[in-house]
């Protein structure tokens, strides 16, 4: 038995070093800036750029769009498939994972030439149209996670029954939605959130070939320019991101309990 | 409208796909009446109901509810009350809030939702549980807060989907008492399923026994056990012995209670027959007798003399008029 229990604590010290020790060397030359001691100096710095605080803020703002826009289209949609086309599921699998499987420079490029300035739709005609397809862009990436996360948040309650007990009290389908369904799967909900949120601050292809001025492409620049800030912007990221996910899971907590009880 | 107009169904049938599941079933049935529809599972009785209630479309006939043809209404335009087996309570809402959602709804304001959920919490015995979520509760006080829910709008028809079985025993017998006792009182027409015979018979004004897709019988309790008109639901509904057929005939057949083993006023025949079995339930013995090679069960009160004893002779006393003649 303590055999066993030992190389079991080896495999998982010889794991966690494969995160943690590029992390923590990370950290490390992070504080590095002023010769000979450790500071925060590259912190500092990369706090009052204000091209950080114009590009992190735009991201921010461009993700709560595509967070709204993605809830707005993969709760009804995973709703209607489970509820009503069932057979449909596979389909919607197949679809929603097609986004991790093109990059996302074939997307952009399709994006450009669909939609140019001399185009039907000239989203690329105006900052603001180009900021709306930036938001869709993100919306897409976003789908695997956002739809996998709003899907087994429903498999947990049974949408049906519960469909049908608020019809027959003359509840409309929007307000059953708003109402019941999505009360009952916002957990799940707010992690394809913060998932969405994770993805839109680091990304960088669509930002940059969009050429907008997202936290992507100012990371990229930063990285290409400064020694030590990029080491400071990479754990700030992480936070950000572990922020995101602790989030999730102290959320996870207030997740309407359903009664399985019978005594 | 006549006394069996309230609530009209008229040879409807549904089919899923080549399966015809519903074969033409029609009945009538009055303002305030209690209705089970009872059945083995499959026989069409919950696709009944939720033909009724507008989940599924029939495939042909019509419903009519106080007159109103409603076939093809949509669910939330019939105004209809339901429980289901699995409570289906909101589980993001108070007990309040599940209870008022059809009153919200509605458009009810606020104070009058209010005053409405207290007296429905009263009347299901619950008073205080506003604020409680239901996953707080039991099964039972769920499916309680279910009917609360279901009867608060005041619909035209309450439709009962097996809402018993998801509880044990113990709570289900208390559970249906309250359940007919709420509907007395509110004089609300009742549709309720259930696959289990003793629970209809104990709160039904009339039972629509339902066998493969068509009705076998419709009647009171009383009619239906007493004078069972086809084989299925002589069979279904509560024990039967089958007679020897070298004395009477095929197809003859009585209840354990109608037979004795001391003689009364109305019994006019006598079969004799070895105890093959005694079991003891209580209040009442249950003695398997084997007469002519056909195993018969009585029952019997307990209280007697000693019962009689494995291997003993007994004469067992019976009324020809009890002698049930099993058709079809």
């Amino acid at each position: 038995m303590k055999q066993s229990k030992f190389w079991a604590w080896v495999i998982f010290g010889l794991g966690a070093a494969y995160f943690i020790v590029p992390l923590v060397a990370t950290f490390e030359f992070s504080l590095k800036m002023r010769r000979g001691h450790y500071s925060f100096d590259s912190y500092a710095s990369v706090f009052s750029d204000p091209a950080f605080q114009a590009t992190f803020g735009y991201s921010t703002l461009v993700g709560l769009f595509a967070i709204l826009v993605g809830v707005l289209i993969v709760v009804p949609a995973v709703y209607f498939v489970r509820l009503r086309l069932p057979h449909l599921r596979p389909l919607m699998e197949f679809v929603t994972l097609l986004p991790l499987i093109i990059p996302a420079i074939v997307l952009v490029y399709g994006y450009i030439r669909l939609y140019n300035s001399s185009s039907l739709l000239p989203f690329t005609g105006s900052a603001l149209g180009t900021d709306i397809l930036l938001v869709f862009g993100y919306v897409t990436l976003a789908l695997p996670y956002m739809y996998r996360a709003v899907d087994t948040g429903m498999r947990t309650i049974d949408i049906k029954t519960l469909t049908e007990a608020a019809q027959i009290m003359g509840a409309s389908t929007a307000t059953i939605i708003a109402r019941i369904i999505l009360p009952n799967i916002l957990v799940a909900v707010l992690s394809g959130a913060f998932l969405t949120f994770a993805i839109v601050i680091g990304e960088f292809t669509i930002a940059s070939l969009l050429n907008r001025p997202a936290f992507g492409p100012y990371l990229q620049n930063v990285g290409a320019n400064r020694a030590y800030e990029p080491s400071a912007l990479a754990i700030i990221s992480f936070i950000i991101t572990w922020g995101a996910m602790g989030m999730i899971n102290v959320l996870g907590r207030f997740a309407p309990r359903t009664s399985a009880r019978t005594d | 409208m006549t006394e069996d107009q309230f609530l009209r169904v008229d040879a409807l049938t549904k089919s899923f796909g080549t399966n015809q599941v519903v074969k033409g079933v029609s009945f009538g049935f009055g303002k305030g009446e209690f209705i089970s529809l009872l059945g083995p599972s499959g026989c069409g009785k919950t696709t009944i109901l939720r033909m009724i209630a507008g989940f599924e479309t029939p495939t042909t006939g019509t419903i009519r509810v106080a007159g109103e043809d409603i076939t093809h209404l949509r669910p939330n335009q019939r105004k209809l009350g339901m429980v289901f087996q699995a409570y289906a309570l909101f589980p993001n809402l108070t007990v309040g809030d599940n209870i008022g959602f059809g009153l919200k709804v509605a458009g009810m304001g606020r104070e009058e939702r209010r005053a409405r959920v207290e007296e429905m919490l009263r009347l299901i015995g619950l008073p205080g549980f506003e604020k409680r979520y239901p996953y707080e509760m039991s099964g039972g006080q769920q499916q309680r807060v279910a009917l609360a829910r279901a009867i608060a709008p005041k619909p035209r028809l309450l439709l009962l989907d097996e809402p018993l079985s998801a509880l044990d025993a113990k709570i289900r017998v208390s559970l249906r008492g309250e359940i007919r006792a709420i509907q007395q009182d509110l004089g609300i027409t009742t549709v309720f399923v259930t696959h289990d015979q003793e629970e209809a018979m104990s709160i039904s004004d009339r039972i629509v026994v339902m066998n493969a897709g068509h009705i076998e019988q419709m009647g009171s309790a009383h009619e239906i056990y007493n004078r069972p008109q086809t084989r299925f639901v002589a069979t279904f509904v509560g024990q039967l012995n089958t007679l020897p057929a070298a004395t009477f005939g095929p197809d003859r057949a009585i209840r354990p209670e109608l037979v004795s083993l001391a003689p009364r006023p109305e019994t006019d025949m006598t079969l004799t027959g070895t105890v093959a079995d005694v079991g003891f339930l209580g209040s009442v013995l249950r003695l398997r007798v084997d007469v002519e090679g056909a195993p018969i069960s009585i029952d019997t009160f307990n209280g007697h003399a000693p019962p009689p004893q494995r291997g003993d002779t007994v004469t067992l006393h019976l009324a020809r008029k009890d002698v049930l003649a099993l058709g079809a």
